[in-house]
C-alpha cells in the first residue's frame, strides 16, 4: 500500500471520549448479533460504522441510543453510565420515521414538543434547523409531500433541533437516490463543521464512509467484532469533486473493499 | 364516462334506468312495478304523513344510539386488542366469528331478550357495526411502524405520550374505515332489526305496505333508506380523504 493508514485501537483512546462502549454483547435467541464490542468514540468527531449486512451495526447504534437493550456490558455517555434513551442523544432514522399527520415544522419541533418547550421557543428553533438543513418555504408542507431525501433532512433538523451532544444516524441516506446522496454528504459534512458535535453514523457503503468520516470502524459478521478502525487522513478543506478524485481518498476505499470482500458473495 | 368522443354526465344511467322503470310501469306488466313517477309522487306525501316521520324519529333514535355504543365500545376494545397480548387472545376469536356471522339469525334470540321494541333493534345495530370496527381499530394500532414508536422513545416521550400523540394518530385512518363500514352494517342492522320485529319504525311501514300491496310506498320508503345510507357513507368517506390526505403515503 503506497499510503500507510494509522491504526488505532481502543486501548489507546484519549480521555475526551463522549461515548465509551465497553464489552457489549448482544444476542437474539441462540443468534449471536455482538460479541465483546469495546469503542470510545471522541467528542466531535464523526465515526462510521460500517460493514456488510448482518454485522449488527445498526444493532450497535440502537444500543448506544438506548433503543434496544444490551445481553451484556455497559455504555457510558460522559462518562455516565446509561440504559434507555437520554437528552444527550439524538436519533435519526433510516426510514424517517416523520409523523405523516404532522407538518415538517411540527414534525422538526417534535423532540422539543416532548420536552415541553412552548410553542412560540420550539418553532423559533424548528424554523432555523428547517433553514439549515436547506428546507426553507416547506415548513407547512406534510412529509408526502417530500422527495425522500427532503424527509431525510426533516429527520437531520428534528436530531439538531434537541441539542443534543451526540447525534446517531442509522443509514440516514439509504433510502435517497444518488445523485441527492452525494448532495446530501456534502451537506452533512458542512453542518458537523458548523454544529460542533459527535456523530455516529452507521452506512454500508465504503464510498460514504471514507467521503464523510473521521474515523472507521469496521465490524465484521456473525457474530459482528470490531475487525478494523481505519482513520483517513484527507483534507476535507477541498471540493468535494476533489476530494473524490483524491488519491489517499481512493486507496482507504480500496483498502476498506480488501478487508470487507471476503464477506462478500 | 365518454361515449364515441361525447362526455355524458355521471347521473344519464341513473335518469337512463328511471325511465325504464317509468316505461315498464307505464305498460301495467306487474303490479310490483308501478310507474316512477308516482313513486316519487308518493315519497313526496309519505315525508308529510306522521306515521313516516314518527317512524323516522324511532329509525333514527336506533340507529343513533347502537352505533354510539359501538364506536364507544368498539374502538377502545380493538386499540386494546393489538396493544395487549392477552386481550388479543381473550376476544380474538369472537370478534373474528362475529364479525362474519349471519348476524340476522341472531335477532329472533334478541326479541326474546329484549322484547318487539325498540332495544331489539338498538341491539342489532349495536351487533351488527362493533364487530369491524373493532377489527379495523386493531389493524390499525398493530400497523403503526416501529420506527415511529421509537422515534418517540428516543425523543424522550412516556408511554402515555406515545400512546396518544403517536400510537392512536397513526391508527386513525384505519380507525375511521372501521367506523364507515360499521355506519353502513348499521344501517342493515336498523333496517333488518326493524323489519323482523316487525311493530316499529320503518318495519312497520313495510309491513303495512307490503301487506296492503301499496306499491308507490313501499319503492318510495326503499328509495329514502338506500339514499340515507350512501348519503352516509358518502359523509364519512369525505371525511376520511381527508384525514388520509395528512397520512399520505404510508
Amino acid at each position: 500500500m503506497a499510503n500507510p493508514i494509522p491504526l488505532r485501537t481502543a486501548d489507546d483512546a484519549t480521555s475526551d471520549a463522549i461515548v465509551e462502549v465497553r464489552e457489549i454483547c448482544k444476542r437474539y435467541g441462540d443468534i449471536e448479533a455482538l460479541r465483546g464490542i469495546n469503542l470510545d468514540f471522541e467528542r466531535g468527531k464523526l465515526t462510521t460504522l460500517l460493514g456488510p449486512s448482518g454485522c449488527g451495526k445498526t444493532t450497535l447504534l440502537k444500543i448506544i441510543a438506548g433503543l434496544v437493550p444490551a445481553t451484556s456490558g455497559q455504555i457510558r455517555i460522559n462518562g455516565r453510565v446509561v440504559t434507555g434513551p437520554g437528552p444527550e442523544r439524538a436519533f435519526v432514522f433510516q426510514d424517517f420515521a416523520l409523523m405523516p399527520w404532522a407538518t415538517v415544522l411540527r414534525n422538526v419541533a417534535f423532540g422539543l414538543e416532548l420536552k415541553g418547550v412552548s410553542q412560540a421557543e420550539r418553532h423559533r428553533i424548528a424554523r432555523h434547523y428547517i433553514n439549515e438543513v436547506g428546507l426553507s418555504g416547506f415548513e407547512e408542507k406534510y412529509p408526502h409531500e417530500l422527495s425522500g431525501g427532503m424527509r431525510q433532512r426533516v429527520g437531520i433538523a428534528r436530531a439538531f433541533s434537541v441539542n443534543a451532544d451526540v447525534l446517531l444516524l442509522d443509514e440516514p441516506f439509504s433510502a435517497v437516490d444518488e445523485q441527492n446522496r452525494r448532495k446530501f454528504q456534502e451537506d452533512l459534512l458542512r453542518l458537523v463543521d458548523k454544529e460542533r458535535k459527535t456523530f455516529l453514523f452507521v452506512t454500508h457503503s465504503i464510498e460514504e464512509a471514507v467521503y464523510v468520516s473521521d474515523r472507521i470502524v469496521l465490524l465484521s459478521p456473525r457474530p459482528g467484532r470490531v475487525s478494523q478502525i481505519i482513520e483517513p487522513a484527507i483534507d476535507r478543506s477541498a471540493a468535494p469533486d476533489v476530494i473524490r478524485r483524491d488519491k489517499g481518498y481512493l486507496d482507504v476505499v480500496e483498502e476498506i473493499w480488501q478487508g470487507l470482500r471476503q464477506y462478500a458473495e | 364516462m365518454t361515449l364515441s368522443g361525447i362526455r355524458i354526465p355521471m347521473m344519464t344511467s341513473l335518469i337512463f334506468w328511471m325511465l325504464v322503470w317509468e316505461i315498464v310501469g307505464r305498460m301495467d306488466i306487474i303490479f310490483l312495478i308501478p310507474p316512477m313517477t308516482s313513486v316519487i309522487a308518493a315519497g313526496v306525501g309519505l315525508v308529510q304523513t306522521g306515521s313516516w316521520q314518527a317512524a323516522t324519529l324511532i329509525t333514527l333514535r336506533s340507529f343513533v344510539l347502537g352505533m354510539a355504543l359501538a364506536i364507544a365500545i368498539g374502538v377502545p376494545l380493538g386499540v386494546a386488542m393489538g396493544r395487549i397480548k392477552v386481550v388479543d387472545n381473550i376476544f380474538g376469536l369472537w370478534v373474528n366469528m362475529f364479525v362474519s356471522a349471519p348476524l340476522s339469525a341472531l335477532v329472533p334470540i334478541l326479541m326474546i331478550l329484549f322484547g318487539l321494541g325498540e332495544t331489539t333493534v338498538f341491539v342489532t345495530v349495536f351487533l351488527f357495526a362493533v364487530w369491524i370496527i373493532v377489527l379495523d381499530a386493531r389493524a390499525g394500532v398493530m400497523q403503526v411502524p416501529p420506527s415511529l414508536i421509537e422515534m418517540g422513545r428516543s425523543y424522550g416521550a412516556s408511554r402515555f405520550t406515545i400512546f396518544t400523540k403517536i400510537i392512536l394518530l397513526s391508527a386513525l385512518p384505519e380507525i375511521l374505515a372501521g367506523i364507515r363500514i360499521g355506519l353502513i352494517r348499521g344501517v342493515k342492522g336498523v333496517v333488518i332489526g326493524q323489519i323482523l320485529v316487525s311493530v316499529i319504525g320503518y318495519g312497520e311501514l313495510f309491513e303495512l305496505y307490503s301487506r296492503s300491496f301499496d306499491m308507490e310506498r313501499f319503492w318510495a320508503l326503499t328509495i329514502i333508506l338506500f339514499a340515507a345510507a350512501m348519503l352516509l357513507s358518502a359523509a364519512v368517506e369525505h371525511f376520511e380523504k381527508r384525514i388520509e390526505y395528512y397520512a399520505g403515503a404510508r
